[in-house]
């Protein structure tokens, strides 16, 4: 701004300040419920201070699962929930950035055809085709398998546009020097073209991961074994039951657990975070 | 070791633009070439045609022998530098020189002894780890050249690669390219848009405009006897003064001389061939100007004049004087002054005879 | 835009290249898209055995279904509040978090971090908050007098849900206000300063409408989230309920198909969100075309 008024910046403070506590509060509370015991949370007169239960809760969620709410012990849906939203990030990225090689640097019949078909799944998201796409999953037994959890979810145009935008803007000499240096589509692929793409393909990795990871309908759908939930879909069935009985201690602990490893990525990796979120969207 | 013969080269686009409409030359071998003309002339897509990075659609394009026409730019035996240098940003400056060598599975040890050679010659030795981005533009541009020298290839191409230099590092490189060349005696084809890169680098000139070859010939030639008013405009600068004659003036300023008699023709006088004196010379030319405009550069003056008698109907073409004016260039900072009327005169010989089309010199 | 430079000579080399993308785009998105189609116009028997065509007999009996109508309220309401809501405060944040404050980079890290909060988790977090029995905050509206209840009372359950749905996209909206105003030159809003405009007229004057393309990308971004991405917090929060106050037109879709078994009509539905979502795309296209200029 303009202007030096030192109010003006005592209200930016304020202002923002309100919103981080507004945005931090939820969380705050959760975690100070992960420390208590069931008790003291059901009471509804939990402290807003931390408990002296959090190892007991965290080592309960994780490694022996609650009682009748909860029989699966989270461990086991961390993991799961690691290995689809490693395998929708690597999968989309690997089909995608392919794919953008073929329509940007090749020219062949029915190549606008082919970008044209991948443009077009912007449209349909996995929520309007849900049973349908259940249907041919199911026939392709791959109901409760990781390959289910992550196959349809890595087709989609963003990884192509993306890719697509980023090699527009390298520029053609390169190719030009590398067919003159020798190099052929493979060569020119593996010793120019992925080692510029290295930012791109790790800001679209940050953000397929998060997205991965926050998946919700399809797991839901396609696992019907307690095991194959990832740790999403499983906090909700923490708490389907007659509400005094749910374990809300652990609930929360799985919740904290849940958001963990995609909050840290946004933390530590916040700038490449920005870039693919704009990048993806723009 | 080879020289390049170009036959009939031409280029049509999908759509049906004429790029070029059909080139001959020969550059022989060792022999510096220098395309020239205004942008959009042709002379870049020329270049990339030897090079393999564009398709031919009629002619033959040979190296060494060898009609390459249908053959990949890796193996034509050839090495381009850029204009904008295409350093591959993510390797060294030693991986950038040895990439090409490696794809064509050279041993390591001989990679290294030209890798380290090139660097010597251009003065890269201590830079050889560095990438791209941590280097000027000068050692950029010395990095692009270094990549096309360890190929030891039968030809080099330039695709104006002093142009996003500052003026000063682009005479200096115009040196040290002119010495490497001779050094290693490879044989150059290099464009430019650049007329005093093109005079002094080149061993030929070939003076391009739309699409096709105006004139060719060794640079001086060009320059004391231009073929077109184009090329009479473009090669030197300030450009030669050209200016319309009407039959009868040709008539009585070329009395005598049968091949300059009968039609009407543009008349050109090169700048520095002027003398400002009182004095008409015998069967020269005498102008007599107003003083508009001067321009001290120290060791000369340039003098900007309007003739008093315009003469209608001139040709336009790039380059080209405002009819009516004259530039005469005088030796020194001694000047007329503005507005006062001057007398400037040239001798018969450094008179230059144009057909009224611009297309034909009429030798005198 | 088109690359000039291309490899002309590989022949089968590009489609080998769009084959894993092309094979899984088909098989996870037209097949079952176009499923989803022919369904809508078949009925099937309680086991799935036999199919007949019954034509639009589902659609007709769709918009003949009162419950259809409410879901559809229920989004245009729950989509205006969230979209409007989350905008309003991301801009008032952006703004404050524009100026040149020292502590603004830990601000920023601190108001995007809910982006990677789950929507189900977060759902999950503002449902354990007011929980009627439990909610550390329940007590004290309840101490307000007022009967708080958002299991039991609709307009309860609407407004937890959409208190999680923006708390969800505040990070979001805000990221890019923030990047849109940083975009903005300083001069302009200096010469503002120089002729004479205070802060809030330069605000609505000069920023705001300078702003607009962002606004307006965000406003469709910010729908076509309420749509879809709001599934888990309804799903972990209400369930659709307290009778059906909270059912959206995709939650129906799911609930249709899923607990009531009708597939028909579940498909029926499903063509109609894909009609909407190819309406908003269109909308959307407007900002995509700039990097697709085919």
């Amino acid at each position: 701004m303009v202007e030096h008024r030192p109010w003006n910046d005592i209200i930016a403070y304020a202002i923002l300040t309100l919103g981080v506590f507004i945005v931090a509060f939820p969380v705050y509370v959760a975690m100070i419920a992960s420390t208590h015991d069931a008790a003291t949370v059901v009471g509804g007169r939990m402290p807003l201070s931390p408990g002296g239960h959090a190892l007991e809760n965290y080592y309960r969620a994780i490694f022996v699962g609650g009682s009748r709410t909860a029989p699966e012990p989270v461990g086991q849906l961390l993991l799961n929930s690691f290995i689809s939203a490693i395998g929708i990030a690597v999968g989309k990225i690997c089909i995608s950035i392919l794919s953008a090689y073929a329509v940007v640097y090749f020219r062949f019949p029915f190549r606008k055809t082919a970008f044209w078909i991948i443009f077009v799944t912007l449209m349909l998201p996995v929520e309007v085709r849900i049973y349908p796409t259940y249907k041919v999953v199911a026939d392709l037994r791959m109901l409760d398998t990781y390959a289910g959890l992550i196959l349809p979810l890595i087709a989609s145009a963003t990884g192509t546009l993306l890719f697509r935008q980023f090699f527009m803007t390298v520029p053609d000499e390169l190719l030009e020097a590398s067919r003159i240096d020798g190099a052929g589509p493979f060569r020119f692929f593996k010793d120019t073209l992925l080692p510029l793409s290295i930012t791109t393909i790790s800001a679209l990795f940050v953000i397929q991961f998060i997205y991965g990871w926050n998946q919700y309908l399809w797991p839901l759908l396609i696992t019907t074994q307690d095991s194959m939930q990832t740790i999403v879909t499983g906090i909700k069935k923490m708490l389907v039951t007659t509400d005094e009985l749910a374990e809300w201690q652990l609930a929360m602990a799985t919740a904290v657990l849940a958001m963990l490893p995609p909050v840290a990525v946004v933390i530590f990796m916040q700038r490449l975070f920005v870039r693919g979120l704009v990048e993806t969207e723009k | 070791m080879a020289n390049v013969v170009l036959r009939d080269v031409r280029k049509t686009y999908t759509g049906g633009f004429e790029a070029i409409k059909g080139i001959d030359f020969e550059v022989g071998d060792g022999q510096f070439c220098v395309l020239v003309g205004p942008s959009g002339c042709g002379k870049s897509t020329l270049l990339r045609m030897v090079a393999g990075l564009e398709t031919i659609t009629s002619g033959d394009i040979d190296i060494g022998g060898r009609i390459v026409n249908q053959i990949e730019p890796a193996d034509r035996d050839i090495a381009m530098v850029f204009q904008n240098y295409a350093l591959y940003p993510h390797m060294t400056v030693y991986n950038n020189m040895a990439y090409g060598l490696r794809n064509r599975r050279m041993p390591e040890p001989e990679i290294d002894t030209r890798v380290q050679e090139a660097a010597r010659i251009l003065e890269l030795s201590t830079m050889l780890d560095r990438k791209p981005r941590q280097l000027s533009g000068g050692q950029r541009q010395r990095v692009a050249m270094g990549r096309a020298i360890v190929r030891q290839p039968k030809v080099f191409l330039f695709d104006e690669p002093l142009s996003n230099l500052d003026a000063k590092l682009r005479i200096a490189m115009r040196v040290e390219i002119r010495k490497l060349q001779r050094r290693l005696n490879t044989t150059s084809i290099y464009v430019t848009h650049d007329q005093l890169e093109a005079m002094t680098l080149a061993d030929i000139l070939v003076v391009m405009n739309s699409g096709r070859v105006e004139q060719i010939g060794n640079p001086l030639d060009i320059y004391q006897k231009p073929a077109t008013t184009f090329v009479a405009s473009f090669i030197g600068a300030p450009p030669m003064n050209l200016m319309p004659l009407r039959a009868d003036e040709i008539r009585s300023q070329f009395a005598g001389d049968s091949r300059a008699a009968g039609e009407s023709g543009i008349l050109g006088i090169r700048p520095e061939d002027f003398v400002i004196s009182a004095e008409t010379i015998a069967g020269g030319i005498a102008l007599d100007l107003t003083v508009e405009a001067i321009e001290r550069v120290g060791a000369e003056t340039f003098v900007y004049g309007t003739r008093q008698h315009e003469i209608q109907g001139v040709a336009a073409n790039p380059g080209e004087l405002p009819p009516g004016e004259v530039i005469v260039r005088i030796p020194g900072a001694v000047a007329p002054a503005i507005g006062e009327r001057i007398k400037a005169v040239a001798p018969r010989e450094n008179l230059h005879l144009f057909s009224a089309d611009g297309r034909q010199r009429i030798e005198l | 835009m088109e690359k000039s430079a291309v490899f002309n000579s590989s022949r089968l080399l590009p489609y080998a290249l769009l084959a894993p993308q092309l094979i899984i785009t088909f098989v996870f998105f037209y097949w079952p898209a176009s499923q989803a189609v022919l369904q809508s116009f078949k009925r099937e028997d309680a086991f799935g055995l036999v199919s007949e065509f019954v034509g639009l007999e589902n659609y007709h009996a769709l918009f003949a279904q009162p419950e259809y109508y409410r879901a559809m309220l229920t989004t245009l309401v729950f989509s205006t509040l969230v979209a409007g809501l989350s905008l309003l405060i991301a801009l008032l944040f952006a703004t404050q978090a524009d100026k040149n404050l020292k502590a603004a980079p830990a601000y920023k890290t601190f108001m995007i971090w809910p982006y990677a909060v789950a929507p189900a988790v977060a759902g999950v977090l503002w449902f354990f908050i007011f929980h009627p029995s439990l909610g550390t905050l329940a007590r004290p509206l309840r101490g307000l007098g007022l009967d708080w209840n958002p299991l039991l009372n609709g307009n309860h359950a609407m407004t937890l849900v959409v208190m999680s749905a923006v708390w969800k996209q505040i990070a979001y909206n805000f990221l890019f206000f923030l990047a849109g105003l940083q975009s903005i030159p300083k001069s302009v809003i200096e010469a503002g300063a120089i002729d004479g405009a205070g802060p809030m007229r330069r605000f609505w004057t000069i920023v705001f409408p300078l702003l607009s393309p962002t606004t307006f990308f965000l406003l469709v971004v910010n729908v076509v989230y309420v749509f879809f991405d709001t599934f888990g917090i309804i799903d972990a929060v209400t369930g659709g309920g307290p009778a059906g106050a909270t059912t959206t037109m995709v939650y129906k879709v799911y609930a249709d198909g899923r607990l009531g078994g009708n597939l028909g009509g579940s498909a029926a539905q499903s063509v109609v969100l894909m009609v909407i979502v190819i309406a908003l795309t269109a909308v959307q296209f407007k900002y995509v075309e700039r990097k697709v200029q085919y």
